[in-house]
């Protein structure tokens, strides 16, 4: 199995990042896109990605079988399946006739899984399969394919690590975290990777480091290999059996890490699951010696590492132009003919963060925030307001009036929200609501039939009663004046009237508004205006009382303009965009929610008016 | 993780559950662990055998070679177990390890005559080996000819055949034939032992010996075993009681634990082993390969002594991961301080899909929590890292240190990955 700029993998679990990285390194080495489908369990359609600057959409599968089925030609299967789950997707891939190539990225598979993945492919000799991983962050084939996306790190790295021209280096690693170093050492040290593979650290991994080293030995492409082990295992004394067996002549630099492992009291078990030595001979001092034993190139330390790649290649390249006269590996850096990457879009979110672009917002808010570690009330973290007991009144005065106001304020909005809640189920929004719940629609929207009732005619008056009781108290206007002038317009003053309450007859919430604000406000002008409004309407009519709406609208007046937390333009503004019919709309949406539930409750079938309820007022030609 | 050690009484109380709930097979055996929490004067009120029968105590802390280390006591009665408790409550030296024994094992003394092998381990890559023998004991090793080895290739089964044959492999050397009807049960016990060994995710089974008791019942002896802790997922149930203890001598620390906790809540990988707390160099390393070869650097600078912690963070752990990661290492780094002061190492490759800035940004906020101690410890940073948005990352670190006034040596992914641990052991001197 090569890897070749033609290679096209399926992957299994939608991981974006991994396939971005792929599709990008597709799009600087000037190859088609190698990731063409995505079984998805649970998720069908299309996942869209970036080629380039263009989108192209990715066709998502329910089963592997439905993928492998519609993309013959893929022959690599990138398994993102967890820990849990990769056994049984790997094995299935691994019966499919069209994958060649199983990529496990999960940490964790039990053992006993992986050994029988590794039996299974190896069930057909005439036509093995190539497990890479488990814990794998996959690799990369210089120019032609990046493998599972990870290995090489971002555009930035692959750019620096030349990993996007083909060199004559093999490189195999068990740790996939040192990859990207080793990728870099080589590019400084030779001309480049030809192709380089992370096993992952798993004591027994689906392919070893001898099976790739098989491999890059097969390969006329590669000139030198280089392998960093571990300790823990013995699969470097199989590269020893094969080197001395003849199998691997191309010269291999290689060195162990975990030498400092026999200088601790116990065995440690280090970062990867097969990072341990039980025995002496598994130890990476024993391993380094029996290598250089061998006739491998192995440093004296890791620090060494790069000047022995530089040493042996130049060894290399120097005895190529010696027996032949020219170059055969392609090997010599100034003759390498190099390739131009093709440059990748900046990500939109990068840009910004590396500070290179910028964009005008579309939106602008003030009053609150879901940025950061807790949503924010204007600043306040609302567990704060929990902790410090805030009412409803508070909330509302932090994301309506956008501060924090003093208590006779909320309170007073509270005492509005309670007297609002309701007026039975005849008033025309409680109907409609009504109305609308029993069509069998849901609550949302039988409770937009009651609240878009709200206007003029219908809970309106609030708004409409502190416009004009604070226009004509502002202007001075005398009260006797103002009457006169509203009856001249044929207005009815706004908060004026009631059907049934009259003055002998007076409204308790009225009295309970007024006492409130005469104990709590700092002053009442505004209520004080409107009682005298009220005495000369009295004399026309008994019913011409101050209303709950007139009364909660002087009274709001009242308690903003006497709180000092509010400027002139401020509660000119309050008053003309509507904040009392919003605290009607609020304290309202409670009533019709009850009257709704109420009927789903009773489970009450359509409304139908009756028709003799109904004048039909039609012409006459229409009757039969 | 990987392979770990379990302790004998666990290794056979998995086989007794195992047994009787899958096989009707015969497999008689009683045991006690006795833990520095047991109460050993009221403990033959449960176990009324405890004074009826003959009983043999040994230390379960995961060591082997136990009878020759004469750390078996068999043959006593109850009386005699407590004694022999109390007289090996102390510390011991085995091998380079020194700990304390406080964990022992108490069984019915079994009076037999021969002492079987076998062995089961995971150690090849392709299967399983197989290993029986007609003489166990305590000098197996040194009679590893009388050993039979037989490979089982992933996936094969275990036949009676093929077990007869393996039977017969090493007879000829066999202290003592052995009859048909106990040959029987022993290819009976080796298949029951494969199939379990194979179910409940063992990687190595040993007994050492195995032997029939009075009623030619199989009675197990001696177990060293060890599981594959990936597979806890698979037992939620058969594993429910299975610790995993530290290895004899090997101190486990609250801090350990804790970092062992956060690795298995967490989606990305945190290890952290002490090594030696009074060490002046301690440790931040990310990569499971990066961390071994900052650590052989140290070593090969001869400064192995000094090593406080091994210990590596990969997979993208989150910020607050990363946060509460770095503030376990710092606290326990500026316990005490040292005249001389301190090295801190904060390094790794250059990842591959970690976000560096992510990390560090949880990594600073635990060196501003601590910086008066760092301060106050005279500890030195030094830093190199390379992967996602290094470049931030790098940047805040240094502007954190300049802060915080700590000295810090930054290094980006231009410069070796191990050049620091050379400056940072100049500092040391």
């Amino acid at each position: 199995m090569n890897f070749t700029r033609n290679t096209t993998a399926i992957f299994y679990n939608l991981k974006a990042l991994p396939i971005q990285q792929m599709l990008d390194f597709d799009y600087m080495c000037n190859r088609t896109p190698s990731v063409v489908a995505i079984i998805h369990p649970g998720r069908s359609g299309f996942h869209k990605a970036f080629f380039g600057q263009q989108e192209i959409c990715i066709p998502l599968y329910q089963s592997l079988t439905d993928a492998t089925h519609n993309h013959p030609k893929a022959e690599v299967l990138i398994n993102f399946a967890s820990y849990r789950s990769a056994f049984s997707s790997s094995k299935q891939a691994l019966a499919s006739p069209s994958l060649k190539t199983i990529v496990i990225v999960a940490e964790g598979i039990p053992e006993q899984q992986t050994k029988q993945l590794i039996a299974l492919a190896k069930q057909d000799p005439q036509h093995p399969k190539l497990l890479i991983g488990p814990s794998t962050v996959g690799g990369i084939a210089a120019g032609s394919f990046r493998i599972a996306g990870y290995a090489g790190g971002k555009i930035e790295n692959v750019l620096r690590a030349k990993l996007y021209q083909p060199g004559s280096i093999g490189l195999v690693s068990k740790s996939g975290g040192m990859m990207n170093e080793l990728f870099n050492m080589i590019s400084r040290t030779t001309d480049g990777i030809k192709e380089g593979i992370a096993i992952g650290g798993d004591l027994y991994p689906g392919s070893t480091l001898l099976d790739h080293l098989l491999r890059f030995q097969a390969d006329p492409d590669i000139s030198m290999l280089v392998t960093l082990g571990e300790l823990g295992g013995t699969q470097e004394y199989d590269i020893i059996d094969a080197k001395n067996a003849g199998k691997i002549t191309k010269p291999l630099v290689m060195w162990v890490p975990g030498t400092c492992a026999s200088l601790f009291p116990w065995e440690i078990q280090f970062g990867h699951a097969g990072a341990k030595a039980g025995k002496t001979q598994e130890s990476a001092k024993a391993k380094n010696q029996a290598l250089r034993d061998a006739g491998i190139i192995v440093p004296e330390n890791f620090q060494k590492l790069e000047n022995i790649l530089q040493q042996t290649f130049k060894k290399i390249v120097d005895t190529e132009k010696k027996d032949t006269g020219k170059n055969m590996h392609n090997t010599d850096i100034s003759k390498k003919t190099t390739a131009t990457p093709k440059p990748v879009p900046l990500d939109y979110i990068d840009a910004l963060n590396a500070g290179i672009i910028r964009k005008p917002t579309n939106f602008t808010t003030t009053i609150s925030s879901d940025i950061g570690e807790e949503p924010t009330y204007n600043q306040f973290p609302i567990s704060q307001l929990i902790e410090q007991n805030s009412s409803i009144g508070d909330i509302i005065a932090l994301l309506w009036f956008k501060k924090p106001l003093s208590t006779p304020i909320t309170k007073f909005i509270e005492l509005a929200i309670i007297i609002c809640a309701d007026h039975g189920p005849a008033v025309s929004g409680a109907h409609n609501a009504i109305v609308t719940a029993r069509a069998g629609k849901d609550i949302i929207s039988s409770l937009c039939a009651g609240l878009l009732t709200i206007g003029p005619r219908f809970g309106g008056a609030i708004d409409d009663a502190a416009r004009y009781f604070k226009q004509a108290k502002d202007t001075n206007t005398p009260a006797e004046q103002f009457v006169e002038q509203m009856k001249q317009q044929n207005i009815l003053i706004p908060g004026i009237g009631h059907r049934i309450k009259s003055k002998r007859n007076p409204d308790k919430r009225v009295e309970l508004l007024k006492q409130y604000a005469k104990i709590h406000f700092a002053s009442t002008h505004y209520l004080n205006y409107a009682l005298n409004v009220e005495k000369i309407t009295l004399e026309k009519a008994e019913n011409l009382i101050l209303n709950v709406d007139g009364c909660i609208a002087v009274c709001f007046l009242d308690a903003i303009t006497s709180s000092n937390q509010f400027t002139p333009e401020e509660i000119s503004q309050i008053i003309s965009i509507g904040y009392l019919n919003a605290l009607f709309a609020l304290s309202r949406s409670i009533g019709f929610i009850g009257h709704i539930l109420d009927q789903k409750r009773l489970n009450a079938e359509l409304y139908r008016h009756p028709t003799d309820d109904i004048l039909y007022l039609l012409d006459e030609k229409e009757k039969k | 993780m990987a392979h770990r050690k379990i302790r004998e009484y666990d290794a056979k109380q998995l086989i007794q559950n195992y047994i009787s709930q899958n096989h009707n097979f015969p497999l008689s055996g009683k045991g006690i662990l006795v833990t520095p929490q047991t109460n050993l004067p009221s403990l033959p009120q449960q176990h009324p055998w405890l004074l009826t029968t003959p009983l043999v105590i040994k230390p379960d802390q995961l060591f082997g070679k136990r009878g020759k280390l004469g750390l078996i006591g068999t043959n006593l009665n109850y009386q005699q177990v407590q004694e022999f408790i109390s007289n090996h409550n102390t510390e011991i030296t085995i091998g380079n390890a020194t700990g304390k024994l406080t964990h022992f094992l108490i069984e019915p003394y079994i009076k037999h005559k021969t002492e079987y092998y076998l062995a089961i381990s995971s150690n090849s890559r392709d299967g399983n080996n197989l290993y029986f023998s007609y003489n166990g004991g305590i000098d197996i090793e040194e009679n590893w000819t009388s050993v039979a080895t037989l490979f089982l290739a992933t996936g094969t089964p275990l036949e009676t055949e093929k077990v007869k044959e393996f039977l017969q492999m090493r007879e000829n050397v066999a202290q003592k034939i052995i009859t048909e009807k106990e040959k029987t049960k022993i290819i009976t016990f080796i298949q029951t032992m494969y199939t379990l060994f194979l179910e409940l995710d063992f990687t190595y089974l040993e007994f050492n010996p195995f032997t029939f008791n009075e009623q030619e019942e199989i009675i197990i002896l001696d177990t060293v075993a060890q599981v594959d802790d990936c597979a806890s997922f698979k037992h939620p149930l058969e594993w429910k009681n299975l610790t995993f203890p530290k290895a004899f001598g090997q101190t486990s620390f609250p801090e350990e634990q804790y970092i062992e906790h956060l690795n298995k809540e967490s989606g990305a990988s945190l290890k952290l082993t002490l090594l030696n707390p009074r060490g002046r160099i301690w440790n931040i390393l990310s990569g499971g390969g990066a961390s071994i070869i900052y650590l052989d650097t140290i070593a090969d600078l001869g400064k192995q002594q000094e090593i406080a912690n091994y210990g590596e963070y990969s997979g993208n752990p989150t910020t607050e991961e990363s946060y509460q990661y770095a503030k376990t290492i710092l606290d326990l780094m500026t316990r005490t301080p040292h005249p001389q002061g301190k090295i801190l190492i904060i390094g790794g490759a250059i990842a591959n899909f970690t976000d560096v800035e992510k990390t560090f940004r949880g990594i600073i906020n635990a060196l501003r929590e601590y910086q008066e101690k760092l301060r106050l410890g005279k500890i030195s940073i030094f830093v190199r890292r390379g992967g996602p948005n290094y470049e931030r990352a790098l940047q805040l670190i240094e502007q954190a240190g300049k802060e915080m006034n700590i000295p810090m040596i930054i290094k980006s992914p231009d410069s070796p990955m191990i050049e620091i641990v050379g400056k940072a052991m100049e500092r040391l001197q």
